[in-house]
């Protein structure tokens, strides 16, 4: 058995696989990665959408129903591409397999590239079975098909980096917790999935503009019904810039080594 | 000699703790080198370095020539680390870690006959599609060594391979290492088990407190040690012996038991024949002799802290 004499592989192989990898470890367990968070958002849409339907018009002629699914799909979205790469990584870490990564030739991009898109997988995925078994039940108008796809994958993309960085960060499963229920998950219900900010009272209203998950909610709605609460340029700015600055800051902590390359 | 990893004056600082002081020297290509030391001596640090997990302070280790920072996909093309700890992905098998692995460092389809040879060869057949949490200890160090072969890197690196494995599963990891050296790899071995080292190492560096103590072959290493045990069975009781021995063998006599006494002689001073001389003159007739060279593990000691009384009387 010879060693030392394999030429040097693929870049783009090397990102794939990594990428391959963290596909495949979701799709090894769909019932807690895809069905779970499928199943929630519909007893969401469920209870809110029997209890309020009768009572909340958001938008002319849009049911309070109707209204309240792409908040559900981008809420699932914001908590399944977070989840997806932020246990992966720290589930690596305590595990101690990072270093099966961390000893190979894959960049410190690549490896965010990997875990990132992996992320929008997961997120777009639970967000198309949310919206399949909703729309057997209820009529959603698709007013502008590239805003959906836009803001599906944009959000899933912030998600995922963000993901990232709180796996980084965090050195115990408690740590991830704090993060994502402290941070991700108040913003992400105050971001106006079961509700327009337009009937917030003032202090709030101009509190939502500061949540980043609003702009992606907002969009993503502008998709379905093409009327937004922002005009949705500033939500795909906004989007855009919050993107950025996750992936920056999940890209020094990798160069860096931060938490993970001692 | 063509150099497989050279470190040149690498430093490494965990607070106050200085964990690695200048570290230099060179890992020839196709050597079976040792990396020696006590608990906390370096040696992980080093390979971590080495491997790109961690970042030297100040210093350069280049691996077939590539710096690990500056020219990392190359340096880390050549390297192929086996973790000292038994870690594992529980998500999946055995035949999928290995093509992910391979995958990683940029190969696809065509390394599967290689992968399936080293699945054959490291006798993990039976549980290619195994998932791994289900493997024995044992089968999970031999798919880490396995992961870190699958791109067929030209220096392995073994921090500790034989550490809470058995009998059986050690010689198979003696036998596998010699192998790949044979096949012309350069194998870099940490161990704290140093009849293993002696065994296998051609080449030994020894750490002691970030420091390197000593850098031999280990033909020159055990050349250090000027002593040899002289082991002798003589026709009487040992507890009867004592009294009968001349003055200047009392000094030398390191242990009796039953019929047998050991002398420890310096090899130069101290000629066998005049101990045996010596004995006949005492009244003591000789049944039986043979002598002990020093080993590696004297060795060891004389050059770390834990040395006991009568080794730290060794000259380096």
């Amino acid at each position: 058995m010879k060693t030392g004499s394999r030429p040097i592989g693929s870049r783009a192989y090397g990102f794939y696989a990594l990428f391959a990898k963290e596909v495949v470890r979701f799709l090894k367990v769909t019932v807690q990665t895809i069905l779970t968070p499928v199943v929630t958002a519909l007893l969401y849409l469920l209870v809110f959408g029997q209890a309020l339907e009768a009572h909340v018009e958001v938008y002319e002629g849009v049911s309070y129903s109707a209204f309240l699914i792409p908040g559900l799909m981008m809420m699932s979205i914001i908590q399944n591409a977070f989840a997806n790469s932020s246990s992966s990584l720290i589930q690596s870490k305590m595990m101690g397999n990072l270093v099966f990564v961390l000893l190979s030739p894959i960049s410190s991009f690549e490896f965010y590239a990997a875990f990132t898109l992996a992320a929008v997988v997961r997120g777009v995925l639970v967000a198309l079975a949310v919206y399949l078994v909703a729309i057997m039940f209820i009529d959603l108008p698709l007013a502008v098909p590239w805003a959906i796809v836009f803001f599906a994958i944009l959000g899933s993309a912030i998600l995922g980096a963000l993901g990232l960085v709180a796996g980084i960060w965090a050195e115990k499963f408690d740590q991830l917790s704090a993060f994502q229920n402290f941070f991700i998950l108040p913003l992400s219900f105050l971001s106006g999935v079961f509700y327009s900010i337009e009937s917030l009272p003032g202090a709030w209203q101009t509190a939502s503009l500061f949540n980043p998950f609003f702009y992606l909610i907002d969009g993503f709605r502008y998709g379905f019904f093409g009327v937004a609460d922002a005009d949705v340029g500033i939500s795909i700015a906004v989007s855009l810039g919050f993107l950025l600055l996750i992936s920056i800051v999940a890209m020094l902590m990798l160069h860096k080594g931060y938490k993970i390359r001692s | 000699m063509a150099v497989a990893v050279s470190i040149q004056g690498v430093h490494k600082h965990f607070g106050t703790l200085h964990a690695l002081n200048d570290i230099t020297f060179d890992v020839p290509q196709g050597s079976f080198f040792g990396l020696l030391g006590p608990n906390g001596a370096g040696k992980s640090t080093l390979i971590n370095i080495m491997a790109g997990l961690s970042r030297a302070d100040a210093g350069s280790i280049s691996i077939m020539g590539h710096d690990v920072v500056q020219d990392f996909r190359l340096a880390r093309h050549s390297l192929g680390v086996v973790p000292q700890e038994l870690v594992y992905d529980p998500f999946f098998t055995v035949r999928e870690i290995l093509k992910l692995q391979s995958g990683y460092f940029g190969h696809g389809s065509e390394n599967k006959p290689w992968i399936e040879e080293l699945i054959e060869t490291l006798s993990l057949s039976d549980k290619a599609d195994s998932n791994l949490h289900d493997l024995s200890g044992g089968m999970k160090r031999r798919v880490l060594i396995a992961q870190a072969l699958v791109h067929k890197p030209a220096v392995v690196v073994l921090d500790e391979p034989t550490a809470g494995v058995d009998v059986e599963l050690r010689q198979a990891l003696w036998r596998f290492t010699k192998r790949l050296h044979d096949d012309g790899s350069t194998i870099v071995l940490t161990t704290h088990y140093l009849e293993e080292a002696e065994a296998l190492c051609e080449e030994i560096a020894i750490l002691n407190r970030g420091e390197v103590v000593a850098l031999d072959s280990k033909q020159g290493l055990l050349a250090r040690c000027p002593y040899r045990t002289l082991h002798i069975t003589v026709d009487k009781a040992a507890d009867q012996l004592k009294g009968m021995l001349p003055e200047y063998l009392q000094p030398l006599l390191v242990d009796t038991h039953k019929n047998g006494i050991s002398f420890r002689l310096h090899k130069t001073e101290h000629q066998i024949s005049d101990v045996l001389e010596a004995l006949k003159n005492a009244g003591l007739n000789v049944m039986d002799l043979y002598t002990e060279e020093a080993g590696l593990e004297e060795v060891f000691l004389g050059l770390t802290d834990s040395a006991p009384e009568v080794v730290t009387e060794v000259t380096v």
